[in-house]
């Protein structure tokens, strides 16, 4: 194709040959990129180890799933999809901005694959890119400058500046980018038009077809100039944009999918407290979790990186929603941030400093309740958890540990269980059960099939005792030969752990196994989703464990629990999903399933279910710390069930029973809203032969 | 600054079931779980603040039997830098005063500027800080809630007294104080800490050691004597306020300010 106007390439700006900046701009831009990212990875060297290569094809599924397919982005909608046009528009695009930078050096060149008429369907294809890009990032400026979400607002406790610059200036940049590949194309494309010559097809409508017709009349020189000052203005954005990312929120363009990778793959666990380190080696370690920044892993860290500041983790972040100093979205920028700042791109590497005090406060590493919805939201897979758990590791080692959590967690080291009450009266509840037979307390050579293990809720809380009475006459009808530890079972220690107490969790933790092992059960049974957890995930060499639920479903498909129609046909109920059943272990539709099972029975959904269902506040140790909050979970959660139409709040865990029990009482809904435990229900209407 | 702190072992009114035995001699023992007195957590963690602010170290002694070991570690994992167990068979059924003359013989052979007890022990009578400061003629202060180093001459101390108010005084050093809970909170001590320290040296003086004549203390010295236990009688019936929450707690307000529990 003849050409009317000179390229990049063979151009001059002002007697120099523009090659030159061609060669000089990538050369540059790289180097200063590579400066950037080697800065940058100075902090994830010093971390500590965590194993991520294993489970290659899981992880290479979850690129393509998560990373790649953009799997959670539409749970956001708006955002959403706004995102996946940016992102698809991204892919298709990279293509043309590498061709243009190799362009400025060796005139008309295409990459492998792209020269015939391949490229030329390329080429419309990423005039329709550039144009939708080019509206989308309208759009989104239009939603952060104008609109302004509230999930990206900056609250004064977490900062003072606002990030609404940031994301609006990077907007801008790929706006440019695309604006100049139109003007460059666009000039050319005009002055060819008005020399009679043939031109690139242009799809009527993109943002190249305008610039053309706009251009039409504008005199050659001047094209000449529009021409190249289009070319190096791309040139420029498009290095300064690649030097740009490292430095903020957009550092997720280049780390996501890596992070995607890397990303945790056994929900549930909390990773041990060093990696590579025995249990029986722990007590030797010279540093106990996490007190300094160096002291994550190098996953952690690139989990800070990876942040993109959508602010979705806060919006569902329960103890955000209730106004505890915690937003886990500030625990990664406020931590990402300080890693920066720690690791300055120019002069020394500061000495690191201790993280609470400095870049997080107590109260936000205590306000977590482990619930897990900011990890179940979050786009790019960044953990929580376990970096509070660590955090709260290294508190617990410095002895920072609230008042309010001291007396249990003495009391569960003395007697195994946080209320301080009678070993030996651990299994008081069982005596009046009501029971054809007595539940059998499995010590010295007693044995059975099933355990079940009660813990410690269960054990002594007099309302929760209920929910231990109604495990065993449902287990007893669906002929199960179980049974209890009784005073030989010590506290699970779920929330031991969760609360960063290590040490005393392995001893509540061996304890258990030796006790359980002794039994020879060849199955364990419990009602309490932090039980079932631990069991599940924190324990390893016992039976297998399920929770009630599971075996309530299979006898009722077995025809072993029979139920009876709905007892109040006028109650609407709901079921709150327990954050150790449902996120953390993905039973969702089993107890759904049971509650369906009873005849007539009317049953809707809150807005939050699901892998979205709402803390109730907590549980374990969690019933003891007094937060600073500004209203309580529970109450928020029992005005949804009321929202949904709901009189019936039905549960699957012991501590949602307290939490919604109390918000019931404290909202003012006594006799208006009812909170039942899923055994309770099913004992109530099991037929008993 | 050199630092003594008494420390008890008690059994742990919070997790336990109190009953007194058949007999009336003395509280059930056998399901009881043992842990440092309260009081005396307080007075070890202002010491390792002072410590930490202005130098100097901390001993802990406790007198009791083998066990008190256990909580003497405890408070080494706290912080403190050195314990001493003052234990000896001839302690046994010491009274407040003759545990006062054993932590006096081992004040003696040291050199502390300052030495802090609970305000009270959970079991006790809330006797041994003034008893001790008296035998060894230093200045006393009970009750103490605020303490601020001034020299190593003086310090000031406040006391919490009626109807919530604060006295503040100024004291010479050496002296004793009781510890009143409130004054700071007590860090945490976890498993890991209680091993660190469990093969930690920890020297037990007993009477010889101490130069203390067994007839002064023990059964035989005690001047009090334990008579009776007894679990008082259940008095009338409490009243239980009736309505919605709100005129519930506008009756408790009534009530309260009827009573002068409120102005």
């Amino acid at each position: 194709m003849e050409t009317v106007l000179i390229s990049p390439a063979k151009a001059f700006v002002i007697g120099i040959p523009a090659v030159i900046f061609s060669i000089l701009i990538p050369i540059v831009g790289t180097a200063v990129f590579t400066y950037i990212i080697a800065k940058r990875l100075a902090p994830i060297v010093k971390a500590k180890p965590d194993p991520r290569c294993d489970r290659v094809k899981e992880r290479v599924a979850n690129m393509f799933k998560y990373a790649i397919g953009q799997y959670r982005q539409p749970r956001y909608q708006m955002a959403g999809v706004i995102h996946i046009l940016i992102f698809a528009g991204f892919l298709i695009l990279s293509f043309r901005s590498i061709t243009l930078v190799i362009m400025g050096i060796a005139d008309g060149f295409a990459l492998p694959g792209f020269g015939g008429s391949m490229g030329k369907v390329y080429n419309l294809l990423k005039d329709c890119a550039a144009t939708f890009v080019l509206g989308t990032c309208i759009v989104a400026m239009v939603r952060r400058g104008i609109f302004k979400p509230e999930r990206y607002a900056v609250p004064p406790r977490y900062g003072k500046k606002d990030h609404t610059w940031e994301a609006i200036f990077v907007l801008l940049l790929i706006s440019g980018l695309m604006i100049g590949d139109m003007f460059f194309e666009g000039s050319l494309a005009a002055a060819q038009l008005q020399e009679g010559m043939e031109t690139e097809i242009f799809i009527p409508g993109t943002g190249t077809w305008f610039v053309v017709n706009i251009l039409r009349a504008v005199p050659v020189e001047q094209l000449q100039t529009i021409h190249l000052s289009a070319y190096f203005t791309h040139d420029i954005i498009f290095f300064f944009f690649l030097c740009f990312l490292p430095l903020g929120k957009h550092f997720h363009v280049i780390t996501s999918l890596p992070n995607v990778f890397f990303m945790k793959l056994n929900k549930g666990m909390v990773k041990p407290v060093r990696w590579g380190v025995e249990e029986e080696d722990v007590e030797a370690l010279e540093n106990f979790g996490v007190k300094k920044l160096e002291d994550f892993t190098w996953k952690h860290i690139l989990d800070f990186y990876t942040c993109a500041d959508c602010g979705r983790c806060s919006d569902q972040c329960p103890a955000n929603a209730v106004g505890r100093p915690l937003s886990p979205r500030f625990i990664s920028l406020k931590c990402r941030d300080y890693s920066f700042e720690a690791y300055p791109l120019r002069g020394e590497m500061a000495v690191s400093q201790p993280l609470i005090g400095n870049v997080l406060s107590e109260d936000e590493i205590w306000s977590c309740t482990t619930c897990g919805a900011c990890e179940a939201e979050c786009p790019l897979l960044i953990e929580y958890i376990d970096k509070i758990v660590d955090l709260r590791r290294g508190m617990v080692d410095e002895g920072t540990v609230p008042q309010s959590l001291q007396k249990p967690l003495r009391a569960l080291e003395k007697r195994g269980n946080p209320y301080g009450k009678m070993e030996r009266k651990r299994a008081d509840w069982a005596k009046d059960a009501e029971l054809k037979t007595p539940v059998k307390i499995l010590k010295n050579k007693e044995t059975a099939d099933v355990l079940y293990f009660a813990d410690s809720i269960t054990s002594y809380d007099d309302r929760i005792q209920e929910i231990g009475k109604a495990t065993a006459r449902i287990l007893q009808a669906a002929e199960i030969d179980f049974g209890i530890l009784g005073p030989n079972e010590k506290d699970s220690g779920h929330e031991v752990r969760r609360f960063g107490e290590e040490m005393l969790f392995m001893e509540l933790k061996n304890s258990n196994t030796e006790a359980i092992i002794k039994s020879r059960v060849k199955r364990i049974v419990t009602s309490d989703p932090h039980a079932f957890n631990a069991l599940k995930n924190d324990y390893i060499g016992i039976a297998p464990v399920e929770h009630i639920s599971q075996l309530i479903a299979r006898n009722i498909n077995a025809g072993k629990i029979q139920l009876k129609g709905v007892e109040d046909t006028e109650a609407v109920y709901t079921y709150h999903d327990p954050c150790y059943l449902g996120r953390h272990n993905d039973i969702y539709d089993i107890p759904r399933n049971v509650i369906d099972a009873i005849p007539d029975i009317k049953r809707v959904e809150m807005l939050k279910c699901r892998d979205r269902s709402f803390c109730c506040g907590g549980g374990g140790l969690m019933l003891f710390y007094e937060p600073i909050e500004e209203k309580r979970m529970g109450q928020m959660r029992v005005e949804m069930a009321k929202k949904a139409g709901a009189t019936v709040i039905v549960t699957a865990c012991p501590f949602c029973m307290v939490n919604i029990e109390d918000a019931i009482k404290t909202s003012g809904l006594e006799g208006k809203m009812e909170v039942i435990d899923l055994v309770e229900l099913i004992d109530r209407h099991m037929i008993v032969g | 600054m050199e630092i003594l702190v008494c420390v008890k072992r008690v059994p742990d009114t919070s997790e336990n079931e109190i009953e007194v035995n058949s007999d009336g001699t003395d509280i059930e023992r056998g399901d009881l779980v043992y842990s440092v007195n309260e009081w005396d957590n307080y007075a070890v963690e202002e010491a390792i603040q002072i410590r930490d602010k202005i130098g100097g170290s901390i001993t802990v002694v406790s007198v009791g039997d083998d066990d008190a070991e256990e909580v003497i570690r405890r408070e080494m994992a706290m912080g403190a830098d050195r314990g001493i167990l003052l234990s000896d068979k001839v302690f046994e059924g010491a009274d407040g005063r003759a545990i006062a003359s054993i932590i006096k013989a081992e004040v003696d052979k040291g050199k502390y500027d300052l030495i802090l007890t609970g305000a009270q022990a959970d079991d006790g009578a809330g006797q041994v800080g003034g008893m001790l400061a008296a035998m060894l003629d230093w200045p006393y202060a009970s009750l103490v809630n605020y303490l601020e180093v001034i020299d190593n001459q003086k310090i000031k101390v406040g006391r919490e007294i009626e109807g919530g108010n604060q006295e503040i005084h100024e004291i010479n050093l050496p002296c004793v104080l009781s510890i009143q809970t409130g004054i700071n909170e007590p860090r945490y001590v976890g498993i890991r800490g209680i091993r660190k320290v469990a093969s930690a040296e920890l020297p037990i003086h007993g009477a010889k050691e101490l130069g203390i004549s067994p007839e002064a203390v023990g059964h035989t010295g005690a001047k009090v004597q334990k008579v009776d236990y007894f679990v008082p009688d259940l008095g009338e019936g409490a009243e239980i306020l009736e309505g919605s929450t709100d005129e519930i707690v506008e009756q408790l307000v009534e009530l309260l300010k009827s009573k002068g529990g409120i102005k």
